[in-house]
């Protein structure tokens, strides 16, 4: 066996992992590694900005489901991926992201390009590794990538100092992973789900309260099955948008903050309340003393410290959200009286929930311009059939997507719930175009948050694709702009946008199409011509300025407590 | 409530901060931490004394499993454990009755003199936390020129494990 370097050592471990995509930024720490990656079948995207590297990787992770890699070089390029991995990490997304670094020699010196990357991230990613010697190099790769998609999921990063990857050695085929004190519970204990499912049998008013650990753990079917079997009605938080069909009769559509009338209302009088994959949120549970405040709460979760964090639970479930609910699903085959007895027995909470529907409906009023609503139901309603990817900015773009697109296929639905980054969407929107070059990609955008990360328009005309990114503009930083509004007397303190580049020219500038719609009546057609262009597309769309989002549940109010208009 | 935690961690440069850092993430308290090398080389104890009620210790022991480099997180309660803190204290004495009297009360928390010099003194305490807080209290008129604590190491005793 011949001796490798660093740099082809981690390219063989990427290619067994079954890498084949890498968004990256090359610099002086990492020059060996893209020395030979034209060698590898990896393909790598060059992006504009490393934080956008790793929001691409992120994005690619939650529309495949695979790991998401991304590499950068040393010092800035390292502290730019802090924000993708703080993202990441808030919404468990697995990634494993690379960054290089100085020389081992000079580590600690103050080098040219020199961060302590490992320091700085340690609290925002699942673990973090500093290689040492080459010869460490394999096994910790492979560490990094069980870490990041085992359990509960999560970012990843490897410093990788200059000499390392550089350095050669013999690559151990398949060396074994060590990690003593890592083994996540996949298996939900039966007794803890038999208890359960009697609970649940009992209810009178019970709710599934669905995250995105369900969507993680691919078990969208399952839970489905389960609720149409036992007829119970289901709301997803931000992060579970897709793992229920919202054209279901079942589904309530979202909770909390900007929850629907009817799911806010349905959990704050629930007699059972069933978590699968959430973790309690404040924006999902607002005031949390009257957070179903009369129910019992079962919470299915492969993370303990989630369980009973924020809300004490009755029966908690530690394991794979999977596993649990094929678990349940099998129950009900082997108890078909207590199933049958169960579905038709909540009759009244449904006509209940169906009264709660026709009360507050999600509404805007029509008017001469534009309402930002109206754009997502057109998005919505135009792309219905073709199981589009969705992604979004931060603010009120994303309320508004979040409420006014029908969702209903699961890993459809790109959003930065846990830290709410502005300048996801787009780079978002790359990754999971990347993944699936043939489907319509979508990045619900607005004015203000797309300018963040505006210059990977760039990346997206190189590599042709075609993702269509919507901007509802309407000239301000709309969601604090809204909170300035209700609660500090319209004091809209520097959340004015109005210097905003023309976002036609800007689209033409970097060489994809750039259109514009001012009038509602333009709306449906100029969206048609931006989803059959075949390439990458900017639409500006002019929108209603002061528009709110609503429902809203003040900040630490009771979810149902809403402002309705 | 105190709460004494003793965790087993993988002996690897940036285990300290790890646990470290979850503590002030999360706003937990340290009251003391030590750390050291087991009889395995590749594995190292830390002893954390920490307080909060009930739900903290129980976030704390949870947010401690989660890290990757911790293998095992015992939380010990009173009944069942043996918890030793050692001091070492130097007083300023100048010898006469003061020393004497000093010496006296040091044998009576069966300290140990470590150095004896013409201006000061160096006494070893070791004990549980109850002896070594009476200690700390009856040396304090003494004019005591520095003081080292360890923070408390424990073990849980073989005999009540359930």
């Amino acid at each position: 066996m011949k001796e490798i370097s660093g740099a082809q050592i981690l390219l063989e471990v990427l290619q067994e992992q079954g890498v084949e995509v890498i968004f990256g930024y090359p610099g002086g720490a990492v020059i060996n590694f893209y020395d030979h990656l034209p060698d590898y079948t990896c393909r790598h995207f060059l992006v504009r900005h490393e934080q956008a590297a790793v929001h691409a990787a992120d994005g690619y992770a939650r529309a495949t489901g695979k790991i998401g890699v991304a590499l950068v070089t040393s010092g800035p390029g390292a502290t730019n991926t802090v924000t993708g991995l703080a993202t990441a990490s808030m919404d468990s997304i697995p990634m494993v992201v690379f960054t290089g670094q100085v020389p081992t020699p000079l580590i600690g010196n103050d080098a040219f390009q020199e961060a302590d990357i490992v320091g700085i991230t340690r609290p925002c990613t699942k673990h973090n590794f500093l290689v040492k010697r080459v010869e460490d190099l394999e096994r910790i790769v492979n560490e990094a990538f069980h870490i990041a998609g085992s359990g509960r999921p999560g970012p990843v990063l490897v410093d990788l100092p200059k000499d390392v990857i550089a350095g050669k050695c013999l690559k151990k085929v398949a060396e074994k992973t060590s990690l003593k004190g890592y083994s996540p519970n996949y298996a939900g204990h039966p007794g803890q789900i038999q208890r359960a499912i009697e609970v649940i049998f009992q209810a009178k008013r019970p709710v599934f309260y669905v995250g995105g650990g369900v969507i993680l753990a691919d078990a969208a079917e399952n839970l489905t099955a389960l609720a149409r079997a036992l007829q119970i009605p289901v709301t997803t938080t931000l992060m579970g948008l897709g793992a229920f069909p919202e054209d279901d009769s079942l589904s309530l559509g979202m909770l909390g903050m900007h929850g629907t009338y009817r799911a806010n209302m349905a959990v704050t009088e629930s007699d059972v309340l069933v978590a699968f994959g959430a973790r309690f949120d404040d924006r999902v549970t607002g005031r949390v003393d009257t957070f179903a405040a009369d129910a019992k709460i079962i919470h299915v979760d492969i993370d303990p410290t989630s369980i009973s964090k924020n809300v004490d639970v009755d029966i908690p479930i530690v394991g794979d959200v999977a596993d649990v609910l094929g678990k349940m699903v099998e129950l009900l085959k082997t108890s078909e009286p207590g199933t049958k007895a169960c579905a038709g027995g909540h009759n009244e909470w449904l006509a209940e929930i169906a009264r709660w529907r026709e009360l507050h409906k999600l509404s805007y009023q029509q008017y001469e311009i534009i309402k930002p609503q109206f754009v997502v139901e057109k998005i919505s309603e135009l792309t219905r059939g073709d199981n589009p990817i969705v992604s979004t900015e931060v603010g009120q773009n994303q309320m508004w997507a979040a409420q006014f697109f029908t969702f209903t296929q699961p890993r459809s639905w790109l959003t930065s719930g846990g830290l709410g980054t502005m300048g996801y969407g787009l780079p978002a929107a790359m990754g999971a175009q990347v993944a699936f070059p043939e489907r319509l990609v979508i990045d619900i955008a607005g004015d203000g948050s797309i300018q963040m990360n505006s210059q990977e328009l760039a990346t997206v005309v190189q590599y042709n694709l075609p993702v269509k990114v919507i901007i509802l503009n309407n000239g301000y930083l709309g969601m604090v702009r809204q909170w300035q509004e209700l609660f500090f007397d319209k004091h809209y303190s520097f959340t004015t946008m109005n210097h905003a580049p023309d976002f036609v020219k800007l689209a033409e500038a970097y060489g994809a199409l750039g259109l514009r719609a001012t009038k509602p009546q333009e709306v449906e057609s100029i969206l048609k011509q931006a989803f059959a262009h075949p390439g990458p597309v900017v639409v500006d769309i002019v929108v209603a300025p002061e528009e709110n989002v609503y429902p809203m549940v003040p900040a630490g109010e009771a979810i149902s407590n809403m402002l309705l208009v | 409530m105190k709460h004494i935690i003793s965790v087993l961690v993988e002996n690897e440069f940036g285990v300290l901060s790890r646990i470290a850092s979850l503590f002030s993430g999360r706003g937990f308290n340290i009251e003391s931490l030590t750390v050291a090398e087991t009889e395995d080389k590749t594995i190292s104890s830390m002893t954390i004394v920490t307080h909060g009620d009930d739900h903290i210790i129980e976030q704390i022991t949870k947010q401690l499993n989660k890290l990757i480099n911790v293998i095992k997180v015992v939380e010990l309660t009173e009944s069942v454990q043996m918890a030793r803190e050692m001091v070492l204290l130097k007083f300023a004495v100048n010898g006469g009755a003061k020393r004497l009297e000093l010496l006296r009360l040091v044998e009576v928390y069966q300290g140990r003199v470590l150095e004896l010099g013409v201006r000061s003194l160096i006494v070893e305490l070791t004990g549980e936390r109850a002896k070594i807080v009476a200690a700390l209290e009856v040396l304090a008129p003494f004019a005591i020129k520095e003081i080292s604590r360890t923070g408390m190491v424990a073990l849980a005793r073989d005999s009540i494990k359930s």
